[in-house]
């Protein structure tokens, strides 16, 4: 059996079932771990110790019936921005170079509690700042189908250890897409749940109000398995919601007849910017480039594919979208410039030798962080400051609301939305760093999911003619992953066939 | 003719409350535990940590405003107050700016005595909830300073009054009356010296008549009545001087040096920080309920004002007395379980004005302090109304009781000071003392009356003081 090529859920049964153990999953994880990471760089932190004790005790726990659950034994790999109890949690930064937490996240714990075996902690963009994982600061991701171009960010090193079978599944954050832009260009699956589903308990704060958990999947059948687990409810996160629906398992029905899905006009233009509102100034750039027509192709073809199926698709005007990337930077910025307060050289972390307290902190600052964090934490601070908050944060949170209301009115005619999840496919490494306001608007598609506070999911969707993944994105109403799954569900199980079809 | 002035004064009174558990956290807030002891995640800020209200600081806090007559903010958030020092691990601090929970209050204070008492209202712009810092520590012989986290995350209110008091008299009673209102409600102790309570004073002068208000300075750092008293008066001459001398007055945060009864200027509002106050994400905004304001309101206790009526009704003890215990809730407490259990009021009242505000006093104690239980008070007077012991004996009884919480039952068998009536047992002694002190027994026959009163003495003496001093008293001039 060849264990790397089977999903989560399955190496979960066939561990359940005898014919396979958690030690040999492990085992097989860490050598392909060793073939490849030379190359690919997914990981900052690797315990094959850890893992391998885990493995033994969680084997010895599922032969003695105690633990049942689909992926109890099956390895998984955490984002570095989720705090691990005992292991080194660095965010990509040098701040956090040496910062070993005394607790762990309540969704790792509930992976854990679930026999899901740590791994390790991959790559992402510092602080989940950025589209690459190229701001980590512990060097580059390559994107496994092409190493010569990132796996997308800011869960990069996530998204390109699930795709390259370096681990059976992973976790993310996704604060503006960083879940389901690196799925989309690692070509597997990514979900954003919504806002309030997975305890934030323990992931390092980017951006409080936008920051959601999500998993990274090599299918949709395992982004179910593992939502069920991590939307355990948690007293310890506030902004967490009761929810009595988390059997997303029971959303994997292939069947969209009569589903209405609603495209977006202005998503799938040859020139989406341009269609989007009035041509403000800052889109000039980014409107000369565009939707990628193999994108856009591959995006329609998904979506004939859904109409085959039964589902009722059309295109509709969603309002205000040509907002949603300044205010989400005006927001995400301001509450980052907040949260990453606390890495001062105090308590934990990197400490600059200085004369003073005030120098101690300026030079540990200067330091630690890298260029991205600094460049967002003086945007932050600067429509924080008083005689400014008005015009850009107030004004910001304002366009949030109204945003929401638009999807509202979309979500009374549609029962998801659909359209890419990335203007183009993953970009060469070193193109984006140069410009990062072309980086900040490659993320318009996923953006207005977390103003909106939407559930997501990114599904491959095709490979473009450098043999790079695209992604398909659908987009549901608040607490309807299940319909997103079931979409997801039915449109990978149709393409798959046809895929087997076409040889 | 010299100019004058009058003093503008409104108060930012922070309160720490009584809750088992922090603010944000289930961490301890008791006092003394060994440093970094009484601290989680969540209060230490560490990366990924949130901060989860506690129920019960949003109840004492609704409690408060309501007893001083404020409108509950019904949608109400919290902030981040964002500024670096190490006392305050996130390098901010969940306070509250936009929508605090109370606004729009006032409290009537009585100043002054006899003729020249007047009552006035002091009106509360707002009362918000926050959460403490930890404490620093300087090692001089190390040259470092350390950091305890143990009040980080300890819940507080901010009372902020209008600047509606004109003298340090005015202060002090809005001061007390806060004080009886939170201690009524049980949501804190209020102890100025300990820092569950502090007052920061801003103050302004302006000419008598003067429609605008003059330029104010804050002055921290006042820990006790003394303090804000002295600090008053002391920030009222320097305004006047500089007014005086053509000068203009800074706005500016000053700290009040309690051994010099002098005050330094901490920073001006020029460098005033920028706190880049925004609402915190990681904390849902509050919705108060119709429910949850009717729970508060039912649960508010009998207040100074209502108890003091009652006592004059059900008790039958002076005014004086009613007032200085009502002035304690503690102290009321103890009162009334202690008559709850049998004793007669007048007793248990005379106990707690002579001997327990004597020990109070001398130990420089606050009535909250007191720790003896109604059950042993209870005891001690019955005792005492058995003539078991005499009042002599009672008062050293009290003593220990009052240190310790001794059963005075117990202590009186233990210690044998039990009092001795029997009458051949003291005819005994009385014949001893008589017999070896003939100088007073010939003045006593000579008709000085005060020579009985040595002989009581002396018999006493040798007693140890567990006789009935009348007994003695009526066997003397018997055998004399």
């Amino acid at each position: 059996m060849e264990l790397l090529s089977l999903s989560a859920v399955e190496l979960g049964a066939a561990i359940r079932e005898g014919r396979t153990t958690a030690v040999e999953a492990v085992e097989a994880v860490f050598a392909r771990i060793e073939k490849l990471e030379g190359t690919l760089h997914c990981y900052i932190t690797l315990d094959k110790k850890r893992a391998l004790d885990n493995a033994v005790r969680v084997q010895k726990k599922i032969e003695a019936k105690e633990l049942q659950g689909p992926l109890a034994g099956v390895p998984v790999a955490m984002k570095d921005n989720l705090s691990t109890e005992g292991m080194l949690t660095t965010c990509a930064s040098k701040i956090l170079k040496n910062y070993i937490p005394s607790y762990s996240a309540q969704a790792v714990l509930q992976l854990e509690k679930a026999g899901a075996i740590l791994i390790g902690k991959t790559n992402m963009d510092e602080f989940a700042m950025g589209s690459t994982t190229e701001t980590s600061a512990y060097g580059v991701t390559r994107n496994p189908h092409n190493p010569e171009h990132v796996p997308g960010g800011s869960s990069g090193g996530s998204a390109a250890a699930v795709a390259a079978g370096e681990c059976f599944f992973a976790l993310g954050s996704d604060t503006g897409g960083s879940v389901r832009q690196p799925a989309s260009y690692c070509g597997v699956v990514g979900m954003k749940p919504t806002y309030g589903t997975v305890s934030r308990y323990g992931l390092v704060a980017y951006g409080s109000s936008l920051d959601q958990i999500g998993p990274l999947c090599k299918n949709v059948e395992d982004c179910a398995a593992v939502m069920e687990i991590i939307a355990a409810f948690d007293e310890k996160d506030s902004t967490q919601i009761a929810r009595k629906d988390t059997d997303f398992t029971s959303a994997l029905i292939r069947d969209v007849k009569g589903m209405r899905i609603g495209i977006p006009r202005a998503y799938m233009g040859e020139n989406p910017q341009a269609r989007m509102g009035k041509n403000p100034e800052i889109y000039r750039e980014k409107s000369a480039q565009g939707l990628d027509t193999e994108v856009r192709d591959a995006v329609w073809k998904a979506a004939e594919l859904l109409r085959s199926q039964g589902a009722v698709v059309e295109e509709f005007d969603l309002d205000l979208v040509e907002y949603a990337i300044p205010a989400y930077y005006t927001i995400a910025s301001a509450e980052a410039s907040s949260n990453l307060e606390r890495f001062d050289g105090v308590k934990y972390g990197l400490r600059a030798q200085a004369q003073g307290l005030h120098q101690m902190y300026k030079k540990t600052r200067s330091q630690g962080f890298g260029p991205e964090v600094k460049r967002r934490i003086m945007l932050g601070s600067y429509v924080l400051s008083s005689g400014y908050y008005d015009a850009y944060y107030l004004k910001a949170l304002r366009v949030k609301a109204m945003l929401k209301q638009a999807f509202d009115r979309a979500f009374a005619a549609y029962d998801c939305i659909l359209g890419p999840v990335a203007p183009s496919t993953a970009p060469k490494l070193g193109e984006s760093l140069s410009d990062p306001i072309k980086m900040y608007l490659g993320d318009i598609y996923t953006i207005a999911v977390n103003l909106a506070g939407l559930p997501g999911i990114s599904i491959p969707c095709g490979m473009d003619g450098k043999g790079l993944p695209i992604g398909l994105q659908l987009i549901g109403d608040c607490f309807q992953e299940k319909k997103l799954l079931r979409a997801a569900y039915t449109y990978e199980q149709r393409r798959n066939e046809l895929l087997v079809g076409e040889g | 003719m010299a100019r004058e002035y009058e003093t503008v004064i409104g108060l930012e009174v922070h309160v720490e409350l009584a809750t088992k558990t922090k603010i944000f956290c289930g961490c301890s807030t008791a006092f003394g535990g060994r440093p970094n002891s009484h601290t989680c995640p969540v209060c230490t800020g560490m990366p990924g940590a949130l901060p989860v209200l506690n129920k019960k600081v949003l109840e004492y806090a609704v409690a408060v405003g309501l007893a001083t007559n404020c409108n509950i903010t019904r949608y109400c958030k919290f902030d981040r107050k964002n500024y670096f020092y190490p006392d305050n691990p996130q390098n901010y601090q969940i306070s509250q700016l936009y929508l605090p929970i109370c606004r729009e209050g006032f409290v009537e204070i009585e100043v002054g005595n006899g003729e020249t008492k007047y009552v006035k209202k002091i009106g509360v712009h707002e009362i918000h909830m926050e959460e403490d810092a930890g404490k620093l520590f300087h090692d001089q012989w190390e040259d470092c300073t350390l950091v305890d986290y143990n009040r980080s995350g300890v819940p507080l209110i901010e009372i902020v009054s209008e600047p509606d008091m004109r003298s340090a008299e005015e202060v002090i009673a809005y001061l007390e009356k806060l004080r009886l209102i939170i201690q009524y409600l049980g949501a804190s102790d209020c102890k100025l010296q300990e820092g569950s309570m502090r007052a920061d004073v801003n103050l302004s002068v302006r000419e008598v008549g003067a429609k605008e208000f003059g330029t104010r300075t804050e002055m921290k750092n006042l820990s006790s009545f003394r303090a804000i008293t002295k600090a008053i008066e002391g920030e009222r001459n320097r305004q006047i001087e500089l007014l005086e001398e053509g000068k203009t007055i800074v706005q500016e945060t000053r700290r009040w040096d309690e051994a010099k009864e002098t005050s330094y200027a901490m920073r001006s509002k020029e460098d005033a920080q920028d706190y880049c106050y925004f609402p915190d994400p990681d904390l849902v905004p509050i919705a108060v309920s119709d429910e949850f304001l009717d729970e508060i309101r039912s649960a508010q206790p009998e207040f100074r004002m209502e108890k003091m009526k009652r006592y004059r009704k059900e008790y039958d003890i002076p005014q004086y007395d009613i007032e200085i215990i009502t002035n304690s809730k503690h102290m009321a407490d103890i009162f009334e379980a202690t008559v709850d259990l049998g004793s007669q009021p007048k007793k248990v009242s005379n106990w707690l004005m002579v001997e327990t505000l004597r020990l109070l006093k001398e130990k420089e104690m606050d009535p909250e302090d007191i720790r003896f239980s109604p059950e042993n008070l209870a005891k001690l007077i019955e005792l005492t109304e058995k003539k078991t012991i005499n009042s002599t004996v009672a008062k050293e009884v009290f003593e220990v009781m009052f240190a310790e919480d001794v059963d005075p039952e117990r202590y009186v068998a233990e210690k044998g000071l039990v009092m001795i009536n029997d009458d051949d047992a003291l005819k005994k002694v009385i014949e001893e003392v008589i017999a070896s002190n003939p100088q007073s027994v010939q003045d006593y026959h000579n008709g000085k009356d005060r020579a009985i009163g040595f002989l009581v003495g002396q018999t006493m003496k040798a007693m140890k003081g567990k006789a009935d001093p009348a007994s003695v008293n009526r066997l003397l001039r018997e055998l004399l």
